[in-house]
């Protein structure tokens, strides 16, 4: 039934992803990539969980180096996403 | 279970901030906040997630966050525009490998149905393929590896193989997931998906490393998805899913701009380019930086058209700062840019963005085509197949069916480039020898400066 029920969420989430998606300009193409490399960094939650599970150890090690990993998603795409996007501006007559 | 509960009402709110935050990203106006938006529904989820009561050791965790926080930060501070894609790829792979690692750690978390056994190996193969295909991307962007097709005889049968090799070892995993034959198995499986990442990515050129990009940005959301699978866990199927319908989308529309299917970016390795067919007749007619001063000073509506040549020789500023000049001399401005463009989507907007080009003038291509004929002067600035007009009329060609931008449609056409060198396709260009274009030879950046020069003067 679990399978299921995330299968549900999982094909309309795609549908969503497509509508939305389809309507970004392609001058925003790249932040678009970046901003959502970011989101995908969403497996940090699932690290943490493995992380702090206080299994065995390989476990613990392998939880902790994917926290490293998507917090560096999470944070690098955000951040990155964040500089791209202060640098579109409108055209302001009078400034060079 | 109200813990439980809690929590996964607050990833709902999550999952909403991630979406509003994309819708955002629709218009340039709101992008910045939308892209805030997400950032917080990420810290939400984050937080959130600590307060789980399955979480007993916090000291990993936090060294995680704080290691893995520095190193994206310092990334994204210290990151050339122009080195956007390597970056990108570089985050694609961490992504991969971040799936990878939870679908291992989740072995050890008691013991594995057959049900779960079948999302691991899937998280497994995707995150491996999307992390190693990604670092070869990366590799063949900054070209510490040669960046065209690597192809031998028997690639497709070697990779067919590996893919049979992770098909039987998934099954015997999967069978009996705590038997002493599934760790072979498992093993297997790594290893191969890792395999199987290299291998799909070196007969790529680098001309479609575009397309190879958003195509791993994509898989990089799925394994995130089967990460999802394996935890039980909405919240990362949403995002994940979110994530790879946008590299979907952006997969195609570079196939679309390049006129060529998936399977043929992925598989034909475009290194054979076959001979031209009709020879080019006309003459090219050079001109100097002063007589296109004259031109330019003429015009009163002007289309830049900038391609990656332009980044190659650092030009976006000078370009920006011609520009500026032409609109003080009453004349109007555009940018003209083609879907592939640079290295990966978007990637000319962003680097004219950051020399302050306003968002307003940049034009896409399927809107300034039917203009074009009102256009006085095209400036081409390092672009060479985009604007072949091969692609229209000559059907022997290889990028025959391609969209491009009419520049050749413009009253003039001022083309800088360095020498007559053919483009990445390897293919001469009848623009550079019609009657309305002249040529001005040598560094982008030099030509565009003594153009500012005359300006100036």
């Amino acid at each position: 039934m679990d399978v299921i029920y995330l299968s549900f969420i999982l094909v309309l989430a795609v549908f969503l992803g497509f509508e939305i998606i389809a309507k970004v300009p392609s001058t925003l193409h790249t932040p678009l990539m970046s901003g959502a490399n970011a989101i995908s960094g969403i497996t940090v939650v699932g690290a943490l969980v493995s992380a702090g599970a206080n299994q065995a150890s390989l476990a613990t090690i392998l939880g902790t180096a994917a926290v490293v990993l998507a917090t560096i998603n999470v944070v690098g795409g955000y951040m990155v996403t964040d500089r791209m996007l202060a640098m579109f501006k409108k055209k302001t007559p009078g400034v060079k | 279970m109200s813990g439980q509960i809690i929590i996964n009402l607050v990833y709902i709110v999550c999952a909403g901030l991630f979406i509003y935050g994309l819708k955002m990203l629709t218009s340039p106006a709101t992008a910045r906040k939308g892209n805030r938006l997400s950032a917080t529904g990420m810290l939400i989820a984050v937080v959130v997630t600590l307060f789980d009561q399955g979480i007993v050791d916090y000291t990993w965790i936090i060294f995680g966050l704080v290691v893995g926080g520095a190193i994206g930060a310092t990334a994204a501070q210290k990151v050339e525009m122009t080195g956007m894609p390597e970056l990108v790829a570089l985050f694609n792979g961490s992504g991969g490998l971040a799936s990878v690692t939870v679908a291992w750690a989740a072995l050890y978390g008691g013991s594995v149905t057959g049900g779960t056994a079948v999302t691991i190996i899937l998280s497994i193969l995707i995150g491996g393929i999307t992390f190693t295909g990604s670092l070869v991307a990366y590799g063949k962007l900054s070209e510490t590896i040669p960046s065209k097709a690597i192809l031998f005889s028997g690639q497709r049968i070697v990779n067919g193989a590996i893919l049979l090799g992770i098909l039987g070892a998934a099954v015997v995993f999967s069978m009996n997931p705590d038997a002493e034959s599934a760790s072979m198995a498992f093993w297997a499986v790594i290893s191969l998906s890792l395999i199987l990442g290299v291998m799909v990515v070196i007969p790529i050129g680098g001309a479609d490393m575009p397309v190879v990009i958003s195509l791993l940005n994509s898989y990089s959301g799925l394994a995130a998805c089967a990460a999802g699978f394996v935890l039980n866990n909405n919240i990362l199927i949403v995002a994940g899913s979110l994530v790879g319908a946008s590299g979907m989308i952006l997969t195609n529309l570079m196939c679309k701009a390049m006129n060529r299917s998936l399977a043929n970016v992925l598989f034909s390795g475009f290194g054979a380019v076959s001979q031209q067919a009709e020879a080019i007749e006309g003459e090219v007619k050079p001109v100097l930086a002063a007589d296109a001063y004259l031109i330019l000073e003429a015009a009163s509506v002007v289309a830049i058209v900038p391609g990656y040549g332009m980044a190659v020789a650092q030009a976006q500023h000078a370009v920006q700062e011609l520009a500026h000049l032409l609109e003080e001399n009453g004349c109007e401005v555009r940018f003209a840019v083609h879907p592939v463009a640079g290295r990966m989507p978007g990637h000319m907007n962003v680097l004219l963005a950051e020399a302050n080009v306003p968002y307003d003038q940049l034009v896409e291509m399927d809107d300034i085509n039917p203009q074009m004929s009102g256009i006085d002067v095209a400036i081409v600035i390092g672009a060479n197949d985009v604007v072949n007009p091969a692609a229209l009329d000559q059907e022997s060609s290889p990028i025959y069916g391609m969209p491009i931008i009419h520049v050749h449609e413009a009253r003039t056409v001022i083309v800088l480039k360095r020498s007559m060198a053919t483009g990445f396709a390897g293919l001469d260009n009848a623009l550079f020898y019609g009657d309305n274009t002249r040529m001005l030879f040598g560094d982008a950046k030099e030509s565009v400066m003594s153009m500012v020069a005359e300006f100036k003067a």
